[in-house]
Parts: structure tokens; sequence; C-alpha cells
């Protein structure tokens, strides 16, 4: 049976040595935990702990997944089973809207590096650099009374919510995204307004940019769902 | 011991002032636990009192129960149980038991108030989610409890709401139009509320972990909320969604759950072709994690309260934790096993059936590893002590019994029956309520600074535990003999000749019930006028027994936060404080059994 003896750790050394290390990395709101191991040298073993809102959001976008993932098996399941499935065209301007949600990310991410040049103490910016970033807000403004369009689109041909099993899910899908679009509208706004009291922590723009960037890939992801089973 | 600014950017809120701020919205997760714990402690004494009710009703089906016309408008002329109303008791029971007692009390409840502490941690990232996720979860419980103000109360489709009764409306009997349209709204709004707080623990466990808290060296209940949070992210996740279209083919008009051609009381439904087995496979995606979210928590208070009292670590802490995971893992896998009967292929009964059984495996090395250590070991015998004891004796007792449900062949015979009634309620009600029953003996010493009285404590528990075989052993005789599930009454068939073994059950259930005065009474007693606390009185190791306060202060921790330089569970060890070496000593020790 291993027997280990334990020194008094000398933790303030560790510190100082690695002083230069944590400074930056808590800067750029990064941490580095110390591990003590239970072995007599105190070994500075680095666990990477990223800051919240960078876990926070992938366990977010993991939850948002499974609910999608549960709507994508429903739908399967309802249309195998189904002998009342309808099939309709999708209204061409789902095709214009994921343009503008296409665009709306590669502005996010010009805004957001222009951000970070700026939060990095970058002073040769012409303009504010939150100017990209109410670009974004633009687009997906446009994105959300975009898919309005399409929904008042396919009313008018009569396609209600409780038409049929396709529409059913053609409304239901496209509302939950088009949910949580505007929720990301929301995180655009509040980093826009951080931003613009100078307390945005990159953490916080990080996290809002990957949950935007997802809520595209989600919709790429629902557009091709809803092409091939509708 | 290192200074907080690491952490102080996301956690640190200063304390609150006014009443409001530091009672009711506070964003101190000590006090949203508290919260969480007394909401499950209304719940729990409402679900208790449903299932008296409909215990009377089950021994003595016309006898009027005074004032029960009280409950319901019309369920129950002359004091006597209509049919339809027991089971929106029962109905109600099982949503109001499984969500807001098994759900928040060993996860929310606990795990709000200790895990931050335990992890080292001021408080959880996100603690505006935190108090969201509190007053989010008790805004679905008026939803719920309002359905019994609605014109025909409550729904009546049981806990699981099997389409297409669940989707047809009012035409499906009382309390089927708006009853279920509020439980869903219900259900939904509660999963919102389950989802911030599992983000905040898995954030938590993740990213707040003091200098020197590997993972290895989170106690065993923080490991089993942090696998329950990441259980209820995706269970939840699933749920939610589910219940959304459920309303939708109340109040839309869609026919998600419904199929063509269906008849009920004779009208001809004007839904068309959905699937009602869809329903059930995205209810038990959720339903089947759900048991282990209301067992796991358990688990790991169970197994944190016993090595303190053992004064020695399990067999092997990694092997406990790779089993609890495992639990998590395959109950996704297994959810088939409850839609044996339902019409589903045999093939997939099959294929559910395999996993159901993979995962006795894991439950089995647990249930080991407890017995391995405590066999020689001198067990301080206090209540939490006991009622831990008393979790494992339930979960073998209710476990052993799902190896017969697991298989196909014999659950076909059985699923309809109280043979299953009888193995959830032990292996996932009466487990998870000796869980809690664990946590709050052990911990509320530290949540309240005063020692609940032992006395009383032991005496709770002999009764419970005893009230509790007595209960649920007959059920599974009953099952056995063929008394099907959800009937309120028993013709003059097959069936009559067990009624006097439901009064024995009734009686039983009563006692067991009148017994629980004990522990409100030590409860309440005990917060007032109880002996005072040490700071550390059963001689724990983990951070939670560190804290420069009893009661914690605001920040959990004072000035700075603890460092961490030992195993969790550091006993038989001999050091300036006597056979423990907590996680925060610096102290130099001879320890056998450090691994993390």
């Amino acid at each position: 049976m291993a027997t280990t003896v334990h020194e008094p750790p000398r933790i303030e050394e560790q510190v100082e040595r690695h002083g230069d290390r944590s400074q930056l990395t808590s800067d750029s709101g990064n941490g580095w935990r110390n591990v003590v191991p239970p072995d007599r040298e105190l070994r500075l073993v680095q666990e990477y702990a990223p800051p919240p809102a960078s876990t926070g959001i992938w366990v977010a976008l993991a939850a948002i997944s499974m609910s999608f993932a549960a709507l994508t098996s429903a739908l399967v399941v309802r249309k195998g089973g189904s002998l009342d499935w309808r099939h309709f065209t999708l209204p061409t301007i789902l095709y214009l809207n994921t343009l503008l949600l296409l665009a709306s990310s590669v502005t996010l991410e010009i805004g957001r590096r222009r951000v970070a040049r700026f939060m990095g103490g970058s002073k040769n910016q012409s303009a504010s650099p939150a100017q990209w970033l109410y670009i974004t807000l633009g687009f997906g403004l446009l994105f959300v009374a975009g898919q309005y369009a399409a929904w008042r689109q396919l009313s008018a041909e009569g396609l209600y919510l409780a038409t049929n099993p396709s529409s059913s899910f053609f409304y239901v899908l496209t509302a939950a995204h088009a949910l949580h679009v505007l929720g990301g509208l929301g995180g655009l706004m509040r980093v826009i307004h951080k931003l613009n009291r100078l307390t945005l922590r990159r953490s916080t723009l990080d996290a809002t940019s990957r949950y935007w960037h997802f809520m595209d890939g989600l919709w790429i992801y629902l557009l091709l769902l809803l092409w091939a089973k509708l | 011991m290192h200074d907080m600014s690491a952490h102080a950017h996301v956690a640190h809120h200063a304390p609150p002032t006014s009443f409001i701020r530091k009672h009711i919205f506070s964003l101190d997760h000590k006090v949203i636990g508290k919260q969480y714990y007394g909401l499950a402690l209304v719940a729990v004494l409402i679900g208790m009192f449903f299932s008296w009710l409909m215990r009377i009703h089950l021994g003595w089906t016309n006898y009027a129960i005074p004032g029960l016309r009280l409950l319901s408008s019309n369920g129950a002329p002359g004091n006597v149980m209509t049919p339809e109303f027991y089971l929106q008791l029962m109905t109600m029971h099982a949503t109001i038991m499984v969500f807001f007692v098994l759900t928040t009390a060993p996860f929310a409840a606990f795990g709000n108030y200790f895990l931050p502490i335990q992890v080292g941690a001021e408080d959880m990232p996100f603690p505006h989610f935190n108090m969201m996720s509190f007053w989010v979860t008790f805004v679905g419980f008026l939803v719920l409890v309002a359905s019994f103000f609605v014109s025909d109360g409550p729904t009546l489709g049981g806990w699981t709401q099997y389409a297409p009764l669940s989707a047809v409306g009012s035409v499906g009997g009382p309390g089927e139009g708006t009853g279920v349209v509020l439980w869903a709204a219900s259900i939904a709004i509660f999963c919102v509320g389950q989802l911030l707080g599992s983000l905040n623990f898995i954030t938590t466990t993740l990213d707040m972990r003091t200098r020197g808290m590997s993972m290895w060296r989170l106690p065993l209940c923080t490991w089993g909320w942090f696998i329950t949070s990441c259980m209820g992210l995706t269970a939840f996740a699933v749920l939610m969604p589910a219940c959304i279209l459920l309303i939708l083919d109340h109040v839309a008009g869609t026919s998600f759950f419904v199929p063509s051609n269906l008849v009920i009381n004779d009208q001809l439904q004007p839904h068309s072709g959905g699937s009602t087995l869809l329903w059930q496979h995205l209810f038990w995606f959720f339903g089947h994690p759900e048991v282990y979210i209301a067992i796991v928590p358990g688990m790991g208070i169970v197994s944190h309260v016993l090595i303190t009292n053992m004064r020695k670590p399990m067999l092997s802490h990694r092997v406990l934790i790779y089993s609890m995971a495992a639990l998590g893992v395959l109950s996704y896998m297994v959810y088939g096993h409850h839609m044996f009967v339902s019409g589903m292929n045999p093939v997939s009964s099959l294929a559910f059936s395999f996993p159901t059984l993979m995962i006795t495996i894991p439950s089995t090395i647990i249930v080991l590893i407890w017995l391995g250590s405590l066999y020689g070991s001198k067990l301080r015998i206090n209540t939490a002590a006991l009622f831990s004891l008393g979790f494992i004796s339930m979960f073998i007792s209710g476990g052993v019994s799902g190896f017969f449900l697991a298989q196909p062949s014999t659950d076909i015979m059985l699923h309809a029956t109280y043979f299953v009634v009888g193995h959830f309620h032990m292996v996932m009600g009466v487990a998870a309520m000796f869980g809690i029953f664990a946590g709050t003996y052990f911990w509320f010493p530290k949540m309240f600074g005063r020692m609940m009285n032992e006395t009383l404590g032991k005496l709770h528990f002999w009764l419970t535990f005893v009230g509790a075989y007595a209960i649920f052993m007959p059920f599974h005789y009953l099952g056995m003999a063929g008394n099907v599930r959800r009937y309120q009454a028993f013709a003059p068939d097959y069936m009559q000749p067990l009624i006097p073994l439901h009064r024995f059950i009734t009686v039983a259930a009563l006692l067991t019930g009148i017994s629980q005065l004990i522990f409100l009474y030590n409860l309440v007693h005990s917060r007032f006028w109880g002996q005072p606390a040490t700071d550390n009185p059963w001689q724990g190791t983990s951070l939670e027994w560190s804290t420069p306060t009893t009661p914690p202060p605001h920040n959990n921790f004072g000035d700075q936060l603890p460092e961490v330089y030992h195993d969790p569970y550091q006993y038989g060890v001999e050091s300036s404080v006597g056979d423990y070496v907590m996680q925060a000593s610096h102290e130099k020790v001879d320890t056998a059994h450090e691994e993390a």
C-alpha cells in the first residue's frame, strides 16, 4: 500500500513562478488552476478551467440540441407511420433568410474580432467597435421578420398550424428556432450595452457569438430537414 | 489560502440587506437550496395527503371521508370518492412526488446548498439563473395546483399522460381538457427551471472548483449531483418540447399524438394520423433518466454520510463514481422497458431488455461497494447513518423486483399490476426519500447551526422503515395475485379476497404518515430550540465542514477560499484533530488511500 507524505505545499512560490501566466490568462478571462497532487513535490498541475460563460454556453447549447433532436425524431416518427402527410414547397423567402443569417454570422465574426482588438488595447479603430455588432443585430432582426413573412405566405396558401402534420412541424420548428434567435438578439444587445459601458468581458462576447453561430448552423440543419422531409 | 480574485468577477455579489433580496428573491445558493427544500416539504405533505385519501378509498370504498367535497366540486358527492376523482388524485400524487419532491429535494435543494461549498466556490457562476430556477419551478407548482380550481378538476391521465386520452380534450374524461393543458404547462415550466439549475450545477462543478480541488477530489455527493445534472440537462430538454406538442394538440388542433378515426364516447375525433407511441417514446426518453435523477443524488448523499460515520473511505472511490456515471448513460438506453406492453415491435422490446439487464451491473457494483465497505467497519449509529442503511435496504429490495420486470416475458404479466407499483415505490420513491432524510439529519447542523434531536430521529427512522416495508412489500404479492393497478375499487370477483390486505396497507400507510409528524416536529423544534451545533459535528472532512461560521457566511468561506490538499475521505489516519484530516488542512499526515 503506497504511503505518501505531505509536505506543507509552497503555494506562494509556485504562484510567483507562474505569476505572469496567471496574470495574462486572468486578463483574457481564462483561468489556469493549480491542482496540488498528493505526492511530496508540489507540482503545478495545469488543469484548464475555462471561464464559466464559456462552459455555460456549451452546456446550454447541448440542452438546445437535445430539444431539437427530440422534435426531429418526433417528425421522423410522425411522418413514418402516417398516411395523412402532405408535402408542400417551402416558401422561397426562406432561402433569402438563410443568406441573411449567414451574413449575420460573418458580420458578427468581424465585429467580434474588432471588439477583441479594441479590448486588447488597439487604438487604430476609425469607427466604434460596436458598428459591426449593430449590423449583425440588423441582419438578425431581418431574419426574424423574414421568417414572419414566410409564415404569412404559408397561411395565405391556407397552410396553418393544424392544417397538416407537415405544416405543424414547419411552424413548430421554425418558431422554436426564431425564439432562440430572438434570445440571441437579446444577448447581442446586452453585449453592445456592456461594450458601450466598457464592462464587457471577453468570455461574454465569445459565448454570445458562439450561441449566434450555433443558431446559424441549427437553421441550416432545420432547412435541410424541412426541405428533405416536408 | 488564496484570494478570491480568480472567480470574483463571476460569482461575487454583495450580501443583501433588504428582507426581500435576502429571503425571497435571493441570489445566494444557500437560500435557494432552502427554498427548494421548503417547496419539497410542502409538496410532499400534499402528495402524502392524497395517498392517504386513495388508500382509505381502496380499503373502504364507500366510506365518506369528511370534508372530501372541499377538494373537488363534483368528484366527491356526499364525500365519497368517484372513480374519476380517484384517478385525479393518483395523477396529482405521482406528478407532485416525482417532479416536486424527488427531483427538487435531493437534487435541487441539497445540491444547491452544498455543491458550491463542497467544490470550494463562493457561489454558482450564474446566480440570477439560479434564482430564476427556483421561482420558475415554484410557478410550475402553482400551475399544477391551479388545476384543482378549474371546472372539472385536474387531469386523471396518470403522471405518464399517455396519448391519445391525454390529447383529445374533455371528451376523454374530467380534467382531460384544461386539466391536461395545465399539467403540461406546469411540467414544461418545471423543465425550464431544472434546465437552468442543471446549467449552473454543471458549470459550477467544472469551472468553480477551488485550487487543488481536482475532479477526483470531489466528494461522492458532488459527483452524484454532477451526474444528475448532466442527466437533467438532456432529459428535461426532451420533455419540454413533448409537453409543448401535447399542449398544441389541445389548443391548436394539431394531430401529433391522436390517431385517425378515433372514437371516444361515441364521438369521432377531428384529429388524424397522429402517433400515440410517439408520446410514449418522448415521455420515457425523459422518464427513465428521471428515475435516476431521483435516485443518484441519494446514492451520493448516502455514500457521503456512510463514509463519515464508518470513518473510512469506500472500497473504491473511482469505481463508485464510474458506476453512477454508467447508470446515467445506460438510463437513456433502457427507457423502452416501460413500453413492453405498449404494442411496440417485440424486437424493440428485446433491444430494450438487454441494456435493462445491463444496468443491474453498475447498480449491483454500487451496492456491493457499500456492503463491502460497511463490512467490519465500526459504524457510528446515528439517525443519518440509519437512514443511509435504510436507503440501501430499500434499493436492494426494490431493485430485486426489477430483474423480473426487465424481461418482457414476465413484464407482460406483471406490468399492469401492483407489482410494478411496489417496485418503483421502493427503489425510487422510498429509497430517494430515505436519501432526503439522511441528508436532512446529516446537514441540518450546517444549514441551521443547531442539532436535530437524535432520539426522535431514531424513532422516526424505525417507524418509517418498518412502515415503508409494511406498505410496499405486500404490493408485490398483490401484483402476483393479479391485482390490477389504477383500479379504484374491487368488484366482487377474484380481487375481492385481496381487500383485507389493502386494508392492512391502508392502516400501515396512515400510521407511517402520522409518524412523519415526529420528523416535522423535530425539524421545527430543532430549528429554533435545538442544541447549538459546532462547525464540524460529525468530524467530516469535506469543505462544507471548513466554513468559518455555521451556517456558512454569505460568501461561504469569508475572505479567502480554501485550498485543497487531500482526497475527500481521509479517515482512519492520525492527525492533530483526530482520526481524520480535512480536505483543506495543511497538515502533514500519513495517508494510505490518496489516489486523486
